[in-house]
């Protein structure tokens, strides 16, 4: 029986095949999936915000984009992981309420997946597929074995992408 | 000095001033709630949750409960915005009440969608009210605005709100009892300046 590792918010981890790794209601945070699929090692991040750089209190690194994905690669090559060979797929930053009024928070769900996309692009690492925007919340869950990424929403029909 | 108060200073050493905050203006949530039903309505003492990010799921239910969030901006002598959390049942509940209608069933329809902002406007404003009474400040709340979700979908807008300043989220649980039975949490974010406004106006400097 494989077993499902779950991630928190602000939180990452990574797991074997054929084990899963999942994130439950995504929100405006982004999921970040990386995997091996030679290793079949892979993980996720779920990120809060976009930048550590633009923020001062920035020493839990994994509730940004940037630091969150630097850190899941390293996690995954201690593993066994082959950075080449790295591939990704995204999920979450959603709008949640119509409006955001603080000026940290306008938009806070596309600059995250802004951010993860160029965190990826910086370390080279191909961005597969992405289910993210839109105003609802999704749980998500990774297997490294496929590189499926179930995504499921309230009132709506399971997606894998 | 407001620049120099972390959050987390905030949030330690004035935990009982908030405490006191919230068990107000939950007292006074809890008479409109009853004079907007027509019924009884009685409040358990809240408790104020400091939560880390991931953990935030423990409250009410897991991550993937249902529940509707109703989120309003705040400006006036403090600036920021307050969210109130309650489970779909209960906000059902509330509105059939309201409505005089048997609870529906299925997606929210347009009206319930209009009263549970009605709702949300009463219960949150009560609720500012007597913070507004308590320190002399003015506080303006916006239209409301409101989502139906996922728990931890409804609550990453608060968290990463905390998250600029901070690891923890404050919640303050309010649990509504007799004739309602209604679990809900207020959560309360203004920004960092207007946190040492309130507790300065309440006699407390930092």
């Amino acid at each position: 029986m494989a077993n499902i590792v779950k991630v928190g918010m602000a939180d990452l981890n990574v797991c074997k095949s054929p084990d899963g790794i999942t994130t439950l209601g995504l929100g405006s945070c982004v999921g970040i999936c990386i995997r091996d699929p030679i290793a079949k090692v892979g993980g996720l991040a779920h990120a809060m915000l976009p930048d550590s750089t633009q923020i001062e209190n920035n020493s839990n690194r994994f509730k940004f984009a940037d630091t969150g994905i630097e850190d899941l690669v390293k996690k995954l090559i201690a593993m066994g992981g082959n950075k080449a060979r790295f591939e990704a797929k995204i999920a979450g930053g959603a709008q949640m309420f119509a409006f955001q009024n603080k000026s940290d928070m306008v938009r806070v769900g596309e600059r995250n997946v802004e951010a993860s996309k160029r965190k990826l692009r910086e370390l080279g690492i191909p961005l597969k597929a992405q289910d993210t925007g839109l105003n609802y919340g999704r749980t998500i869950v990774f297997y490294p074995e496929t590189g499926e990424l179930i995504i499921r929403s309230a009132g709506k029909p399971e997606k894998i992408i | 000095m407001a620049e120099n108060i972390s959050f987390q200073k905030v949030t330690t050493e004035y935990y009982d001033v908030l405490k006191e905050l919230g068990n107000i203006g939950a007292g006074n949530a809890t008479t409109a709630l009853a004079q907007m039903l027509q019924a009884k309505v009685d409040m358990k003492v809240p408790q104020v949750r400091l939560l880390d990010f991931k953990d935030v799921g423990e409250v009410m239910g897991g991550e993937e409960q249902m529940v509707v969030g109703i989120y309003l901006a705040v400006e006036g002598d403090i600036t920021g915005s307050i969210m109130f959390v309650l489970e779909q049942h209960a906000a059902r509940d509330l509105v059939s009440r309201l409505m005089g209608m048997p609870p529906s069933e299925g997606e929210f329809n347009e009206m319930e969608i209009s009263a549970m902002k009605e709702i949300g406007n009463i219960i949150t404003g009560a609720y500012l009210n007597s913070i507004a009474t308590m320190t002399n400040l003015k506080i303006l709340p916006s239209v409301p605005d409101l989502s139906v979700d996922m728990l931890n979908a409804i609550l990453s807008v608060p968290a990463i709100e905390f998250g600029i300043v901070g690891d923890q989220i404050l919640l303050i649980q309010t649990v509504f009892t007799d004739d309602v039975d209604l679990n809900g949490y207020f959560i309360l974010m203004p920004d960092l300046e207007s946190y040492s406004k309130m507790l300065g106006a309440l006699g407390i400097n930092i």
